[in-house]
């Protein structure tokens, strides 16, 4: 084991890590960061789904090492500064975008990246941009509003197309 | 997990010296290897990490065509490859999902060859150059059948490098669950003829389909196709789709390729 | 304008905040002090012999505390069946016993038959590999075929079960001949046979345990993935390991989804529980989802041939079926339940026919065992029912939406007693097609399809009209039937002084909200503010004996039961109210959160009579007891019967023969709803889980009987973009007769109703494309089998 290093939410943290030591199991186990979520081992689930340096990654398939030093952002991070709900968490609220809450974090962090990327989504990017991340509660009807709502668009009338 | 030193180089040169090392293995994205690793399929005892090397990373126009540095991630070069090759940005588009897409680069799939990966078809069809540390191979030599390669023990991808056709496009259908191409074809048409390439149907990997290369140089119509068959002899059958199944998308998606070529 | 609170409300969840920070507590989230890490060690064939289990070969590796296998478990008790079920010929169904770890055999891929624990998780799993190297299993031939596996009595998945046959009932068998003579003497017969195709329920969190034992006490605890602590205690303790009742607790924390798959105790919570009591320290284990794949309870997997006897105008006359069920390698919980009672009972479904005889066949294979999943036995009656309908449809050229209204049951026939023995309480199917044809827009039909053609795509549109019997319950009713447990539940109704409520419920939320919904219905009829009523779920030490969430029973048996006790609470208030008031106590009303005497404008608040009921300086001891706590156990009459219409239109590729649902319609009646976000959410999700069945999802065991789907590599689950936006309405309510809300089980409405609406689709889709010859696909309704089919 040897100590890594990363900023995690914005703060440098540091935890032992071996070579195969995945950055989920880092955030998880060595950070107590257990917002972050693993629901498959095969890559394709997306509940593990955190941004390093900006960019959304299945942190299930990705070694603690290989991203000593990045910039992680975590569900744990998503709130504003006041501790109230982000605008793309309150969106899942606000449309039921939710039910077990498993696969939720890797849904906001998927939808944060898309909309950052992308920030007026149209309902088939949406679809496309989410089909890495699996529900088995909602048949994605609510998650897919509510990140056109996030988007800042009518949700209500695009889903009533 | 087995367990493993993991080395992270920051140039070639220190890559070259890692790899030497007894039981080293390359690590790029890790979107394949990591699921391979973890049920143990894979066990390297060193694992050289290639994402920290500035030279392997980004998209130019530069002599030959479009050069990709091996460890440039799927997503940059959907981005970065549009204004140059639209049909292979948006083959990279393509793979995977968004995160899958992150980190997932093309020297690892073009290593891996995995016989259902969308970048073998694009290296085969445009006839690229596949450049390593230590050779440049064309396309032909690359590939020789499903998870086989012309690399050598500790050989690994530098670049890949793309001439640009007068019009091309990828046509993926999805293997429903893995969303690998089940069958996928790659048409490109250049001012000396037309190149087809067709991942995800054959036992042998990646392949040229000839016949439709020979119609298609002659007319560069969806139609010209029409009285072709596809033999499914060596065509993979499985669960997902018989190998009558896969000839038959072979021809249907040569054509939607031409017909979408741009 | 809709209400924002109370009953009726679409109150946004409670729950949400914790799932949307990261702060969810999942069973794998906790960490305990000095924990050590097991990991099963699992067959990797379908069927042999133990020969030898080389424990010695781990014992010294780095890290490794204990080594379990068979030998460990062969004195203490199995995994029971809950439901005893008799064949025809009255003999008892065969129930072999299912070992905490496999002993003796092997009997499946996945069946595990040793675990090692260690202070690592890595350290496990290396141990863990060694073992399996280490161990000699003798490989039997394997049984996967369930039709093969009841003709063959030389090899036996259980060696005391010559025909691998568990039973073989009829339903209901005095009927019999009056069916084959109706169905004789029948107009035309339609015959179609049919699989309903295997499923993985896939909730999104993997199953995980952790044990814990402490010496002091001599009490143990029990944290698991559960739909149901109180029946996995009652298992554990009564059936498997012998421990008191009241020296274990079972806490199921956060849990993320169950779909059925988290109702039943596995060996692995037996496992943990005897690890931590040997080592001293807490056990955890966690599933890998390839574990998942290979050792969760699957679902469905019938092959069912069913007729129908007819008019040539369409009049349904006799249902006759023979279905084949794969259990799997051993009895799981409900197993027997489930192609049986949930199965067979709803063969009339929504329509009335006069003669229905049902018979399946319970077949044990060396596959992964097969139980409840979503709708459990409901979706495999509805989709034989409708698919056989819409082929009758098609052989006697009539109208699909006609020979619905022709044969549908009409609200004057309720209180309807099936020829299946069910006595539907009530309902209006007419109303839920009328409304399903109008919301779906069938009248724009052709347009819409002359614009799929314009694309190049077959457009086809297909129907379903269900109904379901839930709320999973009637004790007296499943008694009959051959449960081994009582089905009510139970409600503690506890009043702080401070008026604060607290609502410990039998009932587990693992995504269907209780946290929110339960408060409104108290805070509504208390008259007082849904923030001051917290629920209290999931743990034995807290909790009324009360038997969990599944059958799409929480809100109809345990709301019911928290709506009694709080009726009890109304009524212990006016005792305090009329001794606070000096006046008798019926004189005494309840209102809008106030104790008044009638005819007067004298009052308490809610809250007074909370506070005085624990400050109670000047009671009449002998007749008014302090506090103000209540606890009502509810056994429901009869089960509820929310029925509906569905209508998916689907596009059919020719070149490829991919199927895409591109718009999927719901009219259902679930009587009174309490919050119609919540409902309509279950019903999207139900839809979504049968839109996979129906298109996507094939579990797929070789002739070895290895499984060719283990992972999301091959198994297909559904995507954000495999779907459509649904339509969903509930506006057609009739409600339930005999629960107190008047409310109907919704959970798993969507994925019963679905499937045959999306198959009934791509058939249409392929005859309106000229592809008359098809008759039938089965689910999955894959790009491959419907261009095979079209160019059959």
């Amino acid at each position: 084991m040897t100590n890594v290093t990363m900023t995690v939410n914005g703060k440098s943290v540091s935890a032992p890590a071996e070579g195969r030591t995945l950055l989920v199991e880092y955030l998880r186990t060595g950070l107590g960061l257990t917002g972050t979520h693993v629901g498959c081992d095969t890559s394709q689930c997306g509940a593990c789904v955190v941004h390093v340096d900006g960019r959304a990654v299945k942190s299930c398939t990705v070694f603690a090492m290989d991203v000593e030093g990045s910039d992680v952002r975590t569900i744990e991070g998503m709130a504003n500064a006041d501790g109230s709900l982000g605008v793309v968490q309150q969106a899942f609220q606000d449309h039921h975008g939710l039910q077990c809450g498993f696969c939720t974090p890797g849904m906001v962090m998927t939808t944060a990246a898309l909309l950052a990327e992308n920030p007026r989504p149209s309902e088939a990017e949406v679809r496309h941009g989410l089909e890495g991340n699996i529900c088995r509660c909602t048949g994605y009807h609510n998650i897919v509003k509510a990140v056109l709502a996030a988007s800042g668009q009518d949700a209500d009338a695009i889903a009533a197309q | 997990m087995h367990n493993f030193e993991f080395v992270k180089p920051s140039s070639i040169a220190d890559a070259v010296a890692a790899m030497s090392t007894e039981g080293a293995q390359p690590l790029s994205g890790g979107q394949t290897l990591l699921p391979t690793m973890k049920q143990r399929l894979a066990a390297p005892e060193v694992l050289v990490s290639l994402t920290g090397i500035a030279e392997l990373q980004g998209v130019c126009m530069g002599e030959g065509g479009l050069h990709i540095g091996a460890a440039t991630p799927h997503a940059v070069v959907a981005r970065e490859a549009l204004a140059h090759y639209p049909a292979l940005a948006s083959l990279a588009g393509g793979i995977g999902d968004p995160a899958v897409r992150n980190r997932g680069t093309i020297g690892g799939s073009v290593a891996n060859n995995d016989p259902a990966a969308c970048y073998p078809a694009a290296v085969l069809a445009s006839g690229a150059t596949v450049v390593t540390d230590r050779r440049r191979i064309a396309a032909e030599d690359y590939f020789q059948g499903m998870f086989t390669t012309a690399l050598e023990e500790g050989e690994f991808i530098t670049q890949v490098i793309f001439p640009i056709p007068q019009a091309a496009a990828y046509v993926k259908f999805n293997q429903p669950a893995s969303r690998f191409a089940l069958t996928a074809v790659f048409v490109a048409k250049f001012a000396d003829g037309v190149r087809v390439a067709v991942t995800g149907a054959s036992n042998n990997g990646v392949f040229r389909w000839e016949e439709a290369e020979a119609a298609l140089s002659a007319d560069f119509a969806a139609g010209a196709i029409a009285g072709l068959t596809v033999p499914s002899d060596d065509m993979i059958s499985d669960l997902h789709g018989s190998a009558a199944y896969r000839a038959n998308l072979v021809k249907v998606l040569t054509g939607r390729a031409v017909t979408a070529a741009r | 304008m809709p209400k924002d609170t109370g009953i009726g409300a679409s109150t946004k969840r409670r729950e949400d905040v914790r799932f949307l920070t990261g702060r969810g507590v999942y069973t794998d989230d906790l960490t305990m002090f000095g924990q050590a890490h097991a990991v099963m060690v699992r067959s990797t064939v379908a069927h042999g012999r133990i020969v030898s289990i080389d424990t010695a070969a781990v014992e010294a590796m780095p890290g490794v505390l204990a080594v379990f296998t068979g030998e460990d478990f062969k004195d203490v008790g199995g995994n029971p069946a809950g439901w005893l079920i008799n064949s025809r010929d009255g003999t008892p169904m065969r129930e072999p016993k299912r070992p905490v770890l496999a002993h003796g055999k092997v009997r499946h891929v996945g069946d595990a038959y040793a675990a090692v624990i260690a202070e690592s998780y890595a350290q496990a799993k290396d141990a863990a590999q060694v073992l399996s190297d280490a161990t000699v299993i003798e490989e039997l031939p394997a049984i996967i075929d369930m039709k093969a596996a009841a003709a063959d009595a030389s090899n036996r998945v259980h060696d005391e079960i010559p025909d691998n046959i568990c039973f073989d009932w009829g339903w209901i068998e005095d009927n019999r001949a009056a069916v084959d003579e109706a169905m004789k003497s029948a107009p035309h017969v339609v015959t179609l046979e049919l699989t309903n195709n295997r499923l993985v329920p896939n909730a999104m969190e993997p199953r995980a345990s952790i044990g814990e034992y402490f010496p002091g006490t001599g009490d143990y605890k029990l944290t698991t993935t559960s739909q149901n602590p109180h029946l996995t205690r009652l298992l554990v303790c009564a059936f498997v390991m012998g421990i008191p009742e009241n020296k274990l607790q079972v806490v199921a924390p956060d849990v993320g989804g169950g779909f059925g798959s988290k109702i039943y105790h596995y060996g692995e919570e037996a496992l943990v529980l005897a690890a931590a009591k040997r080592l001293g320290r807490p056990v955890r284990w966690t599933a890998e989802r390839t574990e998942s794949f290979l050792s969760d309870a699957h679902g469905r997997d019938h092959v069912t041939k069913i007729e129908l006897g007819c008019t040539k105008q369409g009049d349904i006359l006799a249902i006759r079926t023979e279905t084949y069920a794969n259990v799997g390698a051993y009895l799981s919980n409900f197993s027997t339940a489930t192609p049986t009672f949930l199965h067979g009972t709803l063969m009339a479904g929504p329509y009335k026919v006069p003669h229905v005889y049902v018979n399946v066949k319970t077949v044990f294979t060396n596959t992964a065992p097969v139980d409840a999943y979503r709708g459990a036995g409901r979706p495999e009656a509805t989709y034989s029912i409708e698919r056989v309908v819409d082929k009758m449809c098609r052989e006697l050229n009539l109208d699909p939406f006609e020979v619905r209204r022709r044969n549908l049951l009409t609200p004057d026939q309720f209180p309807y007693t099936t020829p299946v023995g069910l006595v539907y309480d009530t309902g209006n199917y007419q109303a839920t097609l009328d409304k399903a044809v109008e919301l779906a827009d069938v009248a724009g039909f052709e347009a819409r399809r002359a614009e799929s053609a314009r694309r190049g795509k077959l457009r086809g549109m297909g129907l379903s009209t269900w109904i379901e019997a839930c709320g999973i319950a009637p004790s007296h009713l499943v008694g009959v039937l051959g449960a081994r447990v009582g089905l009510y539940d139970a409600a503690t109704v506890r009043v702080n002084a401070t008026g604060t409520i607290s609502v410990m419920t039998g009932a587990h939320s693992h995504g269907q909200g209780h946290e929110t919904v339960f408060p409104q219905i108290v805070a509504e009829k208390l008259g007082i503010d849904a923030s001051s009523v917290e629920i209290v779920h999931g743990d034995t030490a807290k909790i009324p004996f009360g038997m969990g969430s599944y059958g799409s029973r929480s809100l109809a048996v345990a709301g019911s039961a928290m709506d009694r006790a709080i009726d009890k609470i109304i009524a212990k208030g006016k005792k305090i109210a009329a001794h606070m008031l000096e006046a008798a106590e019926g004189d005494i009303t309840f209102a809008d959160g106030k104790f008044s005497v009638a005819g007067t404008d004298k009052a308490k608040t809610f809250g007074e009579i909370a506070f005085s009921a624990y400050v109670p300086h000047n009671y009449p001891l002998e007749t008014l007891e302090p506090g103000l706590e209540e606890t009502a156990f509810y056994d429901p009459a009869n089960f509820t019967y929310p029925a509906g219409a569905y209508i998916c239109e689907v596009e059919v590729d020719e070149g490829t023969g991919k199927v895409d649902v591109v718009s999927f319609t719901c009219a259902d009646d679930f009587g009174n709803v309490m919050n119609p976000m919540i409902v309509e959410g279950q019903v999207h999700g139900g839809v979504g889980q049968g839109i996979g069945q129906a298109v996507l999802e094939s579990t797929s065991y070789d002739e070895n009987g290895q499984l060719l789907t283990g992972s999301y590599m091959d198994y297909a689950m559904p995507r954000a973009d495999d779907v459509p936006f649904y339509t969903v309405d509930h506006s057609c309510a009739t409600p339930c007769t005999h629960n107190p809300l008047g409310v109907k089980g919704c959970g798993e409405a969507g994925a019963i109703g679905s499937p045959p609406a999306v198959v009934n689709a791509v058939i249409d889709a392929l005859h309106r494309g000229g592809h008359t010859h098809v008759s039938h696909i089965d689910m999955p309704v894959s790009p491959n089998r419907v261009w095979q089919a079209m160019n059959a």
